[in-house]
């Protein structure tokens, strides 16, 4: 099944507008795992048939990794510009599958004049469900499984999301197994604050490494996260432990949909 | 008569120079660049109850909290009986209160004297904690030297408070004992007393009540005009600090209005570049970001001199948990220190007085704000919300923004945002591909 996306372009050629529009991030358009992501919500927004687009090439970074980074001139060019594509398409709901372009949206374009609805996949994927539109018609895919979740910084700790997630979780036939630091206490995976563009400072481990440790020594056969770089740097742990025979790192979105048979 | 004259200087002098300091400080804090933290005054009255005075955030773990929770009750409780001691203390009288209260001052006393064992108890094992258990946080290289002193000597002074405290009231049981018979009936005193100094002369009796109390009451001022030397202010401003807190999501970092001008400036198709600009012609030049104390806020100066060094954040930090430099406290001391300079070189040679000094390179290295993945764990974990990030992005912005150092990578990483739309260098044509790829 082809995947149906349609952009605010082509919305507003039809003089149509959408009800969210998917912002889908750099990381989700360009990176070949976090692509995979992407395309699961897009699969599960088709099957939910959710009035959505995207923006498409017009589409460009929120600014995020250069506010952390220190430059808030390059975040602000970039903030101005999208605010200016947003507004020219009368943008009122955003919907994201990256906390960090999530947080940006929701917290730091509001004082540059950007004013969204702004909510991660896991809360829309949450009321999808909720609302009976989202059947998990193969809920057994995950039967007898352990997935344990990593809560990214920016969903969590920055925003206070730790329940979305896990409610999506419990709802697959798994068990739920928690890290020994979780929610507000979660461990970063290294990525946040721009470190994602380089190398670590001199250490004596990689933070990935040590988070990934502490997620296999849960036992669990899958480590879900809502984040595409947590997922990078995941992914790149279970590697690094030789573990990638036997442990996946999934987004929720991809949990949901294979759950439903997308 | 010559009693009552010491315990009036001591009164006034104890409170005096504590006053001062304290006055001295809030001028540092005041070196601060201002930040609006009035607004939502319900809100912040919440967050104060809940944080400071119910030490919410102390309970994320358990058995430390407890332990804080009797020395934090015996301290405010014991504030109680200083009120006879100073009554006591001006009018040369005995015990003021003991008659007109009867029974009620039987049970503050006896609450009073619970609490101080109580405070015993965690102060002998916070000591044990920081000197024979080794806890890694107390054992930090920021620890060294002058700030594991201080931990001690706080919990020493504790320690002989207290000891004071059963002094005075023992000895004073005794007293009443061997003179009338009777007891006050005191929660502990009423047994210590009897245990400790049984036998002694009713002379020599007095003479231990007499340097219970005095040691009591010069213990108290001692401690008082301690704290502003030491890291345990934190009694009292992690009152105003929570009030003061930062109510916003932990994930915003603050806007930098004076870039929002330019770039609006830059992107007004209609702006004249050449117009001779039309602000005000009086206003300082600020910089961008932070590289001393005086470009941070008031608030992150507060936060430093809030703090006690207890290093949750540290110990929740990933970049320290993995053997990098930074660490949040360390931010935070070194803020701290280099106000108390910053404001000592002003009193002494004048506000414009510059020592050539600064907290970015002399006090916080490159390496440890670069380390820093902006996760939010040292705010989460301060029990009196104390912000460490925020201190990190203004002194990375003052490194990007008025130097342009940085490391390399983030020096492309930035440059491909600007041609590309995405930190990556991918066309920004090709943002849809992944719809049509397989």
């Amino acid at each position: 099944m082809s995947l149906i996306v349609p952009t605010m372009a082509e919305m507003m050629a039809k003089g149509e507008s959408p009800d969210y529009l998917f912002w889908v991030g750099c990381s989700g358009s360009f990176d070949d795992r976090a692509k995979k992501i992407t395309k699961a919500l897009v699969k599960i927004l088709n099957e939910c048939k959710v009035n959505f687009a995207v923006l498409g090439a017009e589409e460009s970074c929120t600014g995020d990794p250069a506010k952390r980074a220190g430059n808030e001139f390059t975040f602000q060019m970039q903030a101005m510009m999208n605010i200016q594509v947003l507004d020219a398409y009368k943008v009122k709901k955003i919907v994201t599958a990256c906390p960090h372009c999530f947080n940006t949206l929701k917290n730091e374009y509001p004082e540059l004049g950007g004013r969204y609805e702004v909510i991660h996949h896991t809360q829309l994927i949450q009321e999808l469900i909720n609302q009976g539109q989202l059947v998990l018609k193969n809920g057994g895919t995950f039967s007898g499984k352990k997935i344990t979740f990593h809560d990214p910084c920016y969903l969590g700790r920055a925003n206070d999301v730790y329940e979305a997630p896990r409610e999506l979780i419990q709802k697959l036939d798994s068990e739920l197994v928690e890290m020994k630091r979780c929610k507000t206490k979660g461990l970063c995976c290294g990525a946040g604050g721009a470190q994602m563009f380089k190398e670590a400072e001199k250490g004596d481990k990689e933070i990935n490494v040590e988070r990934t440790e502490e997620a296999l020594e849960t036992d669990a056969d899958i480590i879900a996260t809502g984040c595409p770089f947590c997922n990078t740097m995941m992914t790149d742990g279970v590697k690094l432990a030789n573990k990638e025979g036997s442990v996946e790192v999934l987004d929720v979105a991809e949990l949901i949909a294979q759950a439903a048979d997308l | 008569m010559i009693s009552t004259i010491l315990f009036i200087v001591l009164l006034v002098g104890g409170i005096g120079f504590f006053g001062w300091n304290v006055l001295k400080m809030r001028s540092n804090i005041n070196l601060g660049r201002d930040v609006n933290r009035t607004d939502r005054r319900k809100e912040r009255w919440k967050t104060m109850t809940l944080v400071a005075l119910g030490q919410k955030k102390m309970f994320s773990r358990p058995i430390p909290a407890i332990l804080h929770l009797f020395i934090y009750a015996a301290f405010v409780i014991t504030q109680i009986d200083l009120i006879e001691v100073v009554v006591d203390g001006i009018l040369d009288s005995h015990r003021i209160f003991h008659v007109p209260l009867g029974g009620l001052y039987t049970f503050i006393i006896s609450f009073i004297e619970i609490l101080s064992v109580l405070a015993l108890i965690a102060t002998i094992a916070f000591l044990s904690r920081r000197n024979l258990l080794k806890i890694p946080r107390f054992n930090m290289k920021e620890m060294n030297g002058w700030p594991k002193m201080d931990g001690n000597m706080i919990l020493f002074m504790e320690l002989i408070l207290i000891t004071f405290i059963f002094t005075m009231n023992g000895a004073d049981e005794m007293v009443l004992r061997e003179t009338t018979g009777e007891s006050y009936g005191f929660a502990i005193s009423s047994h210590l007393g009897p245990l400790l100094f049984d036998g002694l002369s009713i002379e020599t009796l007095h003479i231990l009540e007499t340097i219970g109390w005095w040691g009591h009451i010069v213990m108290v001022f001692a401690f008082l005009n301690y704290l502003p030397y030491s890291k345990h202010f934190h009694i009292l401003l992690a009152f105003p600090n929570t009030f003061y807190s930062n109510l916003e999501a932990k994930g915003k970092l603050t806007n930098m209005e004076s870039v929002t001008k330019e770039v609006k400036l830059m992107m007004d198709p209609n702006a004249d570049p050449y117009a001779t600009p039309t602000e005000d012609a009086n206003a300082v030049p600020q910089r961008f970001g932070a590289k001393d104390v005086t470009d941070l806020t008031w608030k992150n100066l507060m936060d430093s001199y809030t703090c006690t060094e207890c290093g949750r954040c540290t110990s929740s930090c990933p970049a320290n948990i993995t053997g990098k430099l930074l660490s949040p406290r360390k931010i935070m001391m070194a803020t701290r220190d280099r106000l108390v300079e910053v404001g000592e070189n002003k009193r002494k040679n004048g506000a414009d007085f510059e020592d050539g000094k600064s907290l970015l390179f002399d006090y916080i290295s490159e390496e440890e704000i670069w380390a820093c993945t902006s996760c939010n764990a040292c705010v989460q974990e301060c029990p009196v919300n104390i912000d460490p990030l925020s201190i990190i992005i203004d002194l990375r912005r003052y490194l990007v923004m008025e130097e342009s150092k940085m490391p390399t990578e983030l020096a492309g990483m930035t440059t491909n945002i600007e041609n590309n739309g995405a930190p990556w260098q991918f066309s920004p044509a090709d943002r849809l591909n992944w719809a049509n790829e397989e």
